[in-house]
């Protein structure tokens, strides 16, 4: 059973827990400077990089500026392919439409690709409710399921973990479930992996019902698409006799051809791999060969409220690479734990909000503060998402919704430094007292600067007051 | 543009850009109604709050053939954040004017490379230095090695690598204070960074980012101290030093 993020606290007390976590802070570390010199590395060998990035980001923003039309045709192809196509407004919806299926079939259990869409609907602990067991078979998603954890990171979310963490969950929660790891078991990474791969090889050939999520959804042809490294989702795609896939509305491609885009920048963009192992594409049914009753559940949730913000709806570009986290100086810190969401890092500083709306939770309101705006994250986007302005939109959102009310310390100060900085002579007044608010600071504390920051001298007189005094002439 | 921070706190930064300006044969004014660019309400999420303070820019620097700030991050919000604020106020001509206004600002190593045409301005300062690329002048404004290219021609300099330059410092403004553990993190490993390199002195093209990892270096008894761009590129051989 996994754990959720249900009551998490606010970034910044979520943060404050996490860097102070050393054995956190350097597995972090280890791991996304290992998967940065990758990503660079791959990236820096294709010349016309930047313009897959315009082309990548140009189908997105086609996509969502006629996603209607794109929809219903991607209905029809599914269709015609014999796949059934249900609609979800919502996790609730989603959630009971793939448990109505299993239980369709009698199902006490699922096999599951990795999928991001079934962890943003909690679908794990939705059809734990209806006795329902749902396995997860990537690797990484086992160790967070097995180990009663949460995800910290989109492609990669047992990075938190290290390989001596690792055996330990595995020896002491695998039997619980199925096939007990091996009592010899060492952290050795091939020894971990084999343990995963008998493991998991049982529940692959007893279950009928497979769930995944898509990369990838062409509306010409009706193929979903899988991008994978092990192999296991490919097992979840073909052996059980159903197969259920959760798709967000966004993930539609027009055409078959564009496929040839985002298959060159995601796995450069995601592991760093100039091709990833697994690539699954599936069309509806095929006789006689694979599941033979293909359902596709399309997902909103929040989707169309973030197709609404004019600024914020080139999120839902987003082709969940992660590259933005890898590169984040925040989240290299923090971890992903510390945003409450299974989606962290600079991406999740804007989704959650823009899925959810803000001035409604101070844990959502509090995620687009959660970053410096140094811009790496923009830089590193393969869909070009200018994550940096999403988030300064997002702020004045959250400041927007809470105006009226009883202000806040902060808009009383902002809005005393407008009136200031509205005009040279008041600011002039205002720099008067420069040093005696430096020397205030000091003796009473501006705890959050100055527990590890010490401030500078004040001046004798401001630059303004030199200037005045001297016309800016030194001799 | 002196900036709010080089006006209130180091005034010395700006006296140096003036410096650095004249020597070079520039004509420089300051003009007085002058105060912010206004990002520190922007980028809190106060947009409204940011409208008089775009209009007191606008009139302010108004008729000058360039407005010239030590600062990317200021820079940086005249050329990408002040369309944003014009917009809120619903204010056409104000968007227009700013709009106008923002194509004359140049963060300094643009101005003296780009429009003034030199690498060489005549510094002297025999120190080992290392050199933070500060977030906005790097990726907002993209000044690229206009910095570095200034520093290299300084005489006597000691210019040494900075590691894993390119990374935040963790200032970002308010987050400095509402997430001041993640920043000081982010901070302590810059700092790290700069002492592994053994330089005296850190140098960079803003004072906000120097402010808080000069404050950690301090806290540290690190002895490094941190100076603007501008306060190394004023500096002359001994013999041509104007008594300030």
């Amino acid at each position: 059973m996994t754990g959720t993020f249900v009551g998490m606290p606010v970034f910044p007390k979520a943060a404050r827990e996490a860097v102070g976590d050393s054995q956190l802070r350097r597995n972090l570390a280890h791991a996304t400077g290992t998967i940065r010199a990758k990503r660079a590395a791959v990236v820096g060998e294709v010349e016309e990089w930047e313009e897959l990035r315009l082309a990548g980001a140009a189908i997105k923003e086609n996509v969502l500026l006629h996603l209607d039309e794109h929809l219903v045709r991607l209905e029809e192809s599914l269709t015609k392919a014999g796949a059934t196509v249900h609609w979800a407004s919502d996790a609730e919806e989603a959630c009971r439409i793939v448990g109505d299926i299993a239980a369709a079939h009698d199902a006490t259990e699922v096999v599951k690709v990795k999928s991001m869409a079934t962890q943003e609907i909690g679908l794990n602990e939705a059809l734990a409710a209806r006795g329902i067991d749902a396995w997860e078979t990537d690797l990484a998603e086992l160790i967070v399921q097995l180990g009663d954890d949460l995800s910290s990171h989109i492609l990669v979310p047992a990075i938190h973990r290290n390989r001596a963490e690792i055996r330990e969950i595995f020896a002491s929660a695998m039997g619980e479930v199925g096939r007990p790891a091996p009592d010899d078991l060492t952290d050795e990474p091939a020894r971990l992996a084999e343990a995963a791969r008998l493991h998991l090889r049982e529940k692959f050939l007893r279950a009928k019902v497979g769930v995944s999520g898509a990369n990838f959804a062409v509306a010409e042809t009706g193929s979903l698409v899988v991008v994978e490294s092990e192999g296991n989702g490919r097992m979840c795609l073909t052996l059980p006799e159903v197969l259920v896939s959760v798709v967000g509305i966004e993930k539609i491609l027009p055409t078959w051809d564009d496929l040839d885009v985002f298959l060159q920048l995601l796995p450069r963009s995601a592991t760093g791999e100039r091709m990833n192992p697994y690539t699954s594409v599936w069309s509806g049914v095929t006789p006689d060969d694979g599941p033979q009753e293909v359902h596709v559940v399309l997902l909103d949730n929040g989707r169309t409220r973030a197709l609404a913000d004019e600024v914020g709806r080139q999120a839902l570009r987003c082709i969940r690479c992660s590259a933005c986290l890898n590169v984040c100086p925040v989240y290299e810190r923090t971890g992903g734990h510390a945003y409450g969401s299974v989606y962290p890092g600079p991406i999740g500083a804007i989704l959650n909000p823009l899925l959810k709306g803000v001035g409604h939770d101070d844990q959502t309101d509090s995620l687009p503060y959660a970053s410096t705006l140094c811009g790496a994250c923009f830089e590193a986007c393969p869909v070009r998402i200018d994550i940096p302005s999403v988030l300064v939109e997002l702020r004045s959102q959250v400041v927007d919704a809470h105006r009226g009310g009883v202000p806040k310390p902060e808009a009383v100060a902002m809005k005393a430094a407008g009136a200031t900085l509205a005009s040279g002579r008041r600011l002039g007044l205002a720099e008067r007292l420069a040093g005696t608010g430096i020397r205030l600071a000091r003796r009473v504390g501006a705890r959050p600067w100055t527990q590890a920051r010490d401030l500078p001298d004040p001046p004798a007189e401001s630059f303004r007051a030199w200037w005045r005094r001297t016309g800016g002439d030194e001799r | 543009m002196v900036t709010c921070i080089n006006d209130a706190l180091f005034p010395d930064t700006g006296r140096n850009v003036v410096r650095l300006l004249r020597r070079l044969g520039v004509e420089v004014d300051f003009p007085q109604a002058q105060t912010c660019c206004g990002q520190p309400m922007v980028n809190t999420g106060y947009l409204d709050e940011a409208v008089p303070v775009l209009r007191s820019f606008v009139r302010a620097f108004e008729g000058y053939d360039a407005v010239v700030t030590p600062s990317g991050s200021c820079a940086g919000s005249a050329r990408h954040q002040h369309d944003l604020v014009a917009r809120r106020s619903g204010d056409e001509g104000l968007r227009a004017a700013s709009r106008e206004t923002s194509q004359r600002v140049y963060e300094l190593s643009e101005f003296l490379v780009d429009v003034l045409g030199v690498e060489d301005v005549g510094a002297y300062f025999p120190h080992r230095v290392t050199y933070h690329p500060t977030c906005h002048s790097l990726r907002m404004l993209a000044v690229g090695d206009r910095p570095l290219r200034l520093l290299r021609h300084v005489r006597g300099i000691d210019l040494t690598d900075l590691p894993g330059a390119n990374e935040c410092c963790g200032f970002g403004g308010t987050f400095a204070m509402k997430n001041s553990d993640t920043s000081v993190a982010m901070g302590s490993d810059k700092a790290r960074h700069v002492r592994e390199t053994g330089a005296e002195v850190l140098v960079a093209g803003d004072r906000s980012c120097l402010t808080h990892v000069g404050g950690l270096l301090s806290r540290q008894r690190a002895g490094v101290r941190v100076m603007h761009l501008a306060d190394v590129l004023a500096q002359t051989e001994p013999s041509k030093v104007v008594a300030s």
